[in-house]
């Protein structure tokens, strides 16, 4: 899983969580507990987060901090989850969203 | 809905001016509510590694990330204040009463006086495909990778040469990411010029009268065309060059986070030179509405050290409103409104310093309406 990880750093040391298994798009991936689901992604070289709802374009990770609804996704179930500030917990579903999502009865 | 919370002083947003403004205001003996959407305190200042610049500033030769803890500690270790993380305030009622978001659910607190310090976001900047996934604004590269250790891309093209786009193109560096260039609108670097020498010395070109044409991509960037400019910034024709690089970053400016404010009532006026719609202010940094006061980027983009003092002046104020008096309260204040005005001297601090006259002449404008 540490393709896109940064090994070696001058400065800092990075605390690594506890390694959990998640699905994206039904594939299973890893990443660190409680660091945000799209860091996993990204990590994984996951770049497309969701489609837009009018022209069907490729949209992804952009502002980091849960402003700008570039990177809505469906998570176990529940349509536009932030997944720049969501975090990542073990067993997650989540699922490149198309379009402006359907809201659940019982979400 | 749940039960109404209540506290003497709320302050939104755990940046450096939050935090000193918290610390001000339970220094005079204030009860304090402080609240912050991130995990941890800190905001700007938990993503910057290099040593934050100038002999002027109270923290200068330290890094950000230190002085975000020596700063947070002083809070958490004081159970008489109240830190809420991971909780976002999305609403301010006519009544005061804020909205609190956190884990999905909402949370109401009736404050007495609000301090808001909610920092700034990034600016956009129109080019084509620049909704493309890999296009991203350079604070959130930078919470990528100094956060949470995930390099942003391979190869970045950093657009904006100001101490931001100049910082973080150091720091992609430190993160093993190759910079293919930084590009300047302007024909000379905006940033301090030893962020600038610092990076050229590691062979990133700056390419000045420079900027970007349109990304290319299908499913993510893969590559990008900038072009010259001439002196009244059009674009020279055939100047154009295409450049290979999967992640575009802009560092193009910050305007304040006003949203809140905006509900609030609060007036606002348009001082490009502070970022955009800012907040109209008194000396004390108390907005148009009466027990709502402001510090920071939010009431005018500037640094962490201008943010500090004012958080200082705002914290003192709003406690003072509240009744609270100290025997050094009148010294404390007109000491910090001495080291912003130290602070802002000189060619570095000349647009601020407009910016400001535009701001208050604005605020007595309105006053005058009242
Ligand atoms: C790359 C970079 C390098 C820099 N280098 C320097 C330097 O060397 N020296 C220097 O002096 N300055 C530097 N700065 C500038 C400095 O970081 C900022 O000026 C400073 O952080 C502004 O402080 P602030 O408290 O106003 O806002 P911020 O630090 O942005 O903090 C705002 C906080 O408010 C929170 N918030 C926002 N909205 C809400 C809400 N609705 N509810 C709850 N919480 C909310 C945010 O989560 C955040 O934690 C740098 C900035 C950057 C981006």
């Amino acid at each position: 899983m540490d393709d896109g990880r940064i090994k070696h750093h001058p400065i800092l040391e990075f605390k690594e969580g506890r390694v959990v298994r998640f699905t994206f798009d039904g594939k299973e991936l890893e990443g660190y507990e409680g660091e945000p689901i799209a860091c996993a992604l990204h990590a994984a070289g996951v770049r497309v987060l969701r489609e837009s709802p009018e022209l069907k374009r490729p949209r992804g990770f952009f502002c980091a901090i849960g402003n700008c609804s570039s990177c809505l996704m469906t998570v176990d179930g529940r349509p536009n989850v932030r997944v720049c500030v969501e975090r990542l917990r073990e067993g997650m579903n989540v699922i490149t969203q198309k379009g402006k999502g359907v809201l659940l009865a019982d979400n | 809905m749940s039960s109404l919370l209540t506290t003497e002083i709320c302050v939104v947003g755990a940046g450096p001016a939050g935090l000193k403004a918290a610390i001000l205001a339970r220094d005079m003996g204030a009860g304090v509510t402080i609240v912050d959407s991130g995990v941890s305190l800190g905001g700007q200042l938990v993503k910057q590694t290099h040593k934050f610049f100038g002999s002027r500033g109270q923290f200068a030769g330290m890094r950000g990330i230190d002085i975000a803890n020596l700063l947070s500690d002083e809070l958490l270790k004081d159970p008489s204040v109240d830190v809420l993380c991971d909780s976002q305030v999305v609403g301010f009622y006519d009544d005061g009463t804020l909205a609190i978001e956190k884990d999905d659910s909402i949370r109401f607190l009736k404050p007495e006086r609000v301090i808001c310090a909610t920092g700034a976001s990034e600016r956009m900047l129109p080019f084509e495909n620049n909704d493309l996934p890999g296009v991203y604004g350079a604070g959130a590269a930078q919470t990528l990778m100094n956060m949470y250790g995930v390099r942003p891309g391979n190869r970045v093209l950093m657009i904006g040469a100001g101490n931001i786009g100049l910082i973080v193109s150091y720091q992609l560096m430190q993160a093993g990411v190759e910079v293919a260039a930084v590009l300047e609108a302007m024909p000379q670097v905006g940033g301090y010029h030893v962020h600038a020498r610092k990076i050229q010395r590691a062979g990133i070109p700056i390419l000045t009268s420079h900027t970007i044409k349109a990304a290319h991509g299908t499913e993510a960037v893969e590559g990008a065309t900038v072009w010259a400019l001439d002196p009244e910034f059009h674009p020279i024709p055939n100047s154009e060059r295409y450049v290979e690089v999967d992640t575009i970053c802009l560092a193009v400016g910050l305007s304040p986070l006003t949203e809140l404010l905006w509900q609030a009532g609060c007036k606002m006026g348009y001082v490009p030179e502070l970022g955009g719609y800012t907040p109209l202010r008194n000396e004390n940094y108390e907005t148009t509405r009466p027990g709502v006061f402001i510090a920071g980027d939010l009431a005018g983009i500037e640094e962490a050290s201008s943010a500090m003092i004012e958080g200082t002046i705002a914290g003192l104020s709003a406690a003072k409103s509240l009744g609270y008096q100290t025997d050094d309260f009148e010294e404390r204040l007109s000491r910090a409104k001495a080291e912003l005005r130290t602070f802002r001297q000189g060619p570095t601090g000349r647009k601020v310093r407009q910016g400001i006259t535009k701001l208050i002449a604005l605020t007595e404008g309105v006053r005058a309406f009242d």
